[in-house]
């Protein structure tokens, strides 16, 4: 219980619940199965950007290249299967191999001419969508095809609701939740996802100790770009449109979901359910705002004001273990 | 011969930046032939080097304590909201030039105080509360932009007295009035830098801020003075953009962002604290000017000119990371 107490992902967790009891108590339609299918199905692609995120940011590093590279590689998948054709194991594979090789080009950069991750990433963010951009002409597609379309609209299982209007778990939450466990295990029970923790808590002691430091940055930023990639993929499966401006200019509000879960950017830190809540507390807020009718320009302001009061927290309990951790060594 | 060496070290960073800018001055009037030389495009080019300008330096004092300011487009177009709101409510076309003059003067007032507050907000949570800038700066940026919308409610604000316009379009002794303000500001930020025991300060804590906390240096008063004139110049730049735009957004100027830490990195600064001038910064600024300049004259996308601005911030680094490593090299044997 004490443990519970220290730890970010707790305070998080009650956030959470104090605004389900309110909004519900406004509006009993937020708390409802289909509401929640509906959620776990639309916040889905920013879900799977989030794991990426938490995974660099353990690392030590930031990236904010992901939604272009994500819309680089939806792009070269839609054309792709247009011309092509295909089928949805071509599609997914397109776009991870694509963002998948971005990513490395990030770690390439940041490795070998040791420039730190938030300038390349700034920069790649803008030489991948620019170049997107002048390639694509900025035109949206709509015409996709009969097989990409129907998949987004399977469900794992369908039930009906009072108004006989039926709702299900959509196959693009499974994917999400598939990611999710996939990542936890990477994290939890392999060399390369404790290698991850080590670099970021400390990059010479993980040297020391024997840690390919080259292959686990490869590692790190490729696998966001590779989540990228099907997050692109998965975004276009849940609006039906490719349009290349709609993922970019997104990519602060995703690190905003990871940070509000407790990661920190110093690296080292971080937990797969922290982040989680994070993506939680964020759609719950802008689901929750909508269903309360506020009008939708105080959003920016509620995340704000919510990030603000989240990071504070976590610098003023930093802060006051590291007091503490002195005080141990005067006794 | 010593001296001259230091002399000459002490100034090679300044002296490579010029050889970029005559280059890319040729370059671009040799692809371009007769109609970059014109004087028009000079002069267009000092108007719209100024409002970048003074954004890049409220990003690279920052940027010199090991800090980041990812609030400062947020914050001028917030500024430039509660500026224009006041000139469109309260500035009558009927009434005498002095009444609307004070009015402007007291407009532009309210807009400094709100930028200095953020700036004040910003420095708070970075030196008192110990986050970290990227972090802080990015939940102010999400909340001044949140705010800059409910107050907007995502229009247009437009219509603004024409005596305000003079500040971004007007001229003095032919020279653009937002230059006039852009050398002020850089002068004065030059001086600050150089001058003063803050800019020193400024410097160590961006080099070793322990070493500087040691040394008797209150960073967190220097920290929140850093973020205090980033915040003020972000409102000056605000007080050029509303003017020459002749209205204010909450979206305005955001490919602004990469272009600021584009311009200081490219001018010297570096991205780990400690090092960077002035100087370095407004050559960095006027060989940008010129690309773009050049590029639009040419008629390239403004995509991918972008794209073209991330490459040469790649490029700029890579060059800085093997001139550093082969300095290094050289000291150790």
């Amino acid at each position: 219980m004490k443990k519970l107490l220290t730890r970010h992902e707790t305070y998080v967790f009650l956030v959470i619940i104090a605004l389900c009891v309110i909004i519900t108590s406004i509006t009993p339609r937020f708390f409802t199965l289909e509401n929640l299918f509906d959620l776990l199905r639309s916040y889905s692609f920013m879900g799977i950007f989030a794991i990426g995120v938490l995974f660099v940011l353990i690392s030590g590093g930031i990236d904010i290249s992901f939604t272009a590279v994500a819309t680089v590689a939806a792009y070269t998948m839609t054309v792709v299967s247009i011309k092509y054709g295909g089928n949805m194991l071509t599609a997914f594979l397109i776009a991870a191999v694509v963002g998948t090789a971005l990513g490395m080009l990030n770690a390439a950069i940041i490795y070998f001419f040791n420039i730190p991750s938030i300038i390349t990433t700034i920069a790649t963010l803008n030489i991948y969508y620019g170049i997107l951009t002048v390639v694509s002409g900025g035109k949206w597609i709509y015409s996709l095809p009969t097989w990409f379309r129907e998949f987004g609209e399977i469900k794992v299982f369908t039930l009906t609701s009072g108004e006989g209007l039926s709702y299900g778990l959509s196959l693009v939450t499974v994917i999400w939740f598939a990611i999710v466990i996939l990542a936890w295990v990477i994290l939890r029970y392999t060399i390369v996802g404790r290698g991850i923790y080590a670099m970021g808590g400390n990059l010479t002691s993980a040297q020391r100790a024997g840690f390919n430091i080259f292959f686990l940055q490869m590692f790190v930023y490729s696998f966001m770009g590779l989540l990228a990639g099907i997050a692109g993929v998965i975004q276009v499966l849940l609006v039906q449109t490719m349009a290349p401006n709609s993922m970019v200019g997104k990519e602060l509000d995703v690190l905003a979901a990871v940070v509000l879960g407790g990661a920190s950017l110093a690296g080292g830190t971080g937990t797969l359910t922290g982040t989680l809540l994070g993506v939680a507390l964020i759609a719950i807020m802008s689901n929750g705002m909508t269903m309360m009718r506020i009008p939708s320009f105080w959003y920016n302001v509620f995340i704000g004001l919510t990030i603000i009061a989240s990071v504070s927290l976590s610098a003023y309990r930093r802060r006051r273990e590291k007091r503490r951790a002195i005080a141990v060594e005067v006794e | 011969m010593v001296t001259e060496d230091k002399v000459l070290r002490k100034y090679s960073e300044t002296i490579i930046l010029i050889l970029v800018m005559l280059a890319a001055f040729l370059l671009m009037g040799l692809l371009n032939g007769r109609g970059f030389f014109q004087f028009g495009n000079f002069q267009s080019m000092a108007f719209q080097l100024p409002e970048l300008g003074i954004l890049s330096l409220a990003m690279m004092i920052t940027m010199l304590t090991a800090g980041i300011n990812l609030s400062i487009i947020a914050s001028a177009n917030l500024t430039g909201i509660v500026m224009a709101l006041i000139l469109t409510h309260y500035v009558k076309p009927e009434a005498s030039g002095l009444a609307s003059g004070l009015i402007i003067f007291l407009a532009v007032c309210a807009g400094l105080l709100v930028s200095a507050l953020i700036g004040l907000l910003n420095g708070f949570l970075i030196a008192t509360v110990d986050v970290s800038p990227i972090l802080a700066t990015l939940g102010t940026m999400i909340l001044l932009n949140g705010f800059a919308i409910v107050l907007t409610k995502g229009y247009v604000i437009s219509g603004l007295p024409q005596p305000i316009r003079f500040i971004g379009n007007g001229l003095v002794l032919g020279i653009p009035m937002p230059m006039i303000i852009f050398i002020l500001c850089a002068g004065f930020m030059a001086l600050v830098l150089n001058q003063t025991p803050l800019g020193v300060n400024i410097y160590m804590i961006g080099s070793n801020p322990v070493a500087c906390y040691f040394a008797g240096v209150n960073n967190a008063r220097v920290l929140l003075k850093t973020y205090l004139i980033s915040g003020l110049y972000s409102g000056i730049a605000a007080i050029i953009m509303i003017s020459r735009f002749n209205s204010a957004k909450a979206d305005y100027g955001e490919s602004y962002l990469l272009m600021t830490v584009l311009a200081s990195v490219l001018g010297g600064t570096s991205a780990a604290g400690g090092f960077g001038r002035v100087s370095g910064l407004v050559i960095a600024l006027i060989i940008l000017q010129i690309v773009s300049s050049g590029l639009n004259l040419l008629g390239v996308s403004a995509f991918l000119t972008i794209a073209i601005w991330g490459l040469i911030l790649i490029l700029v680094m890579v060059v800085n990371t093997l001139t550093a490593r082969v300095q290094t090299k050289r000291q150790t044997t």
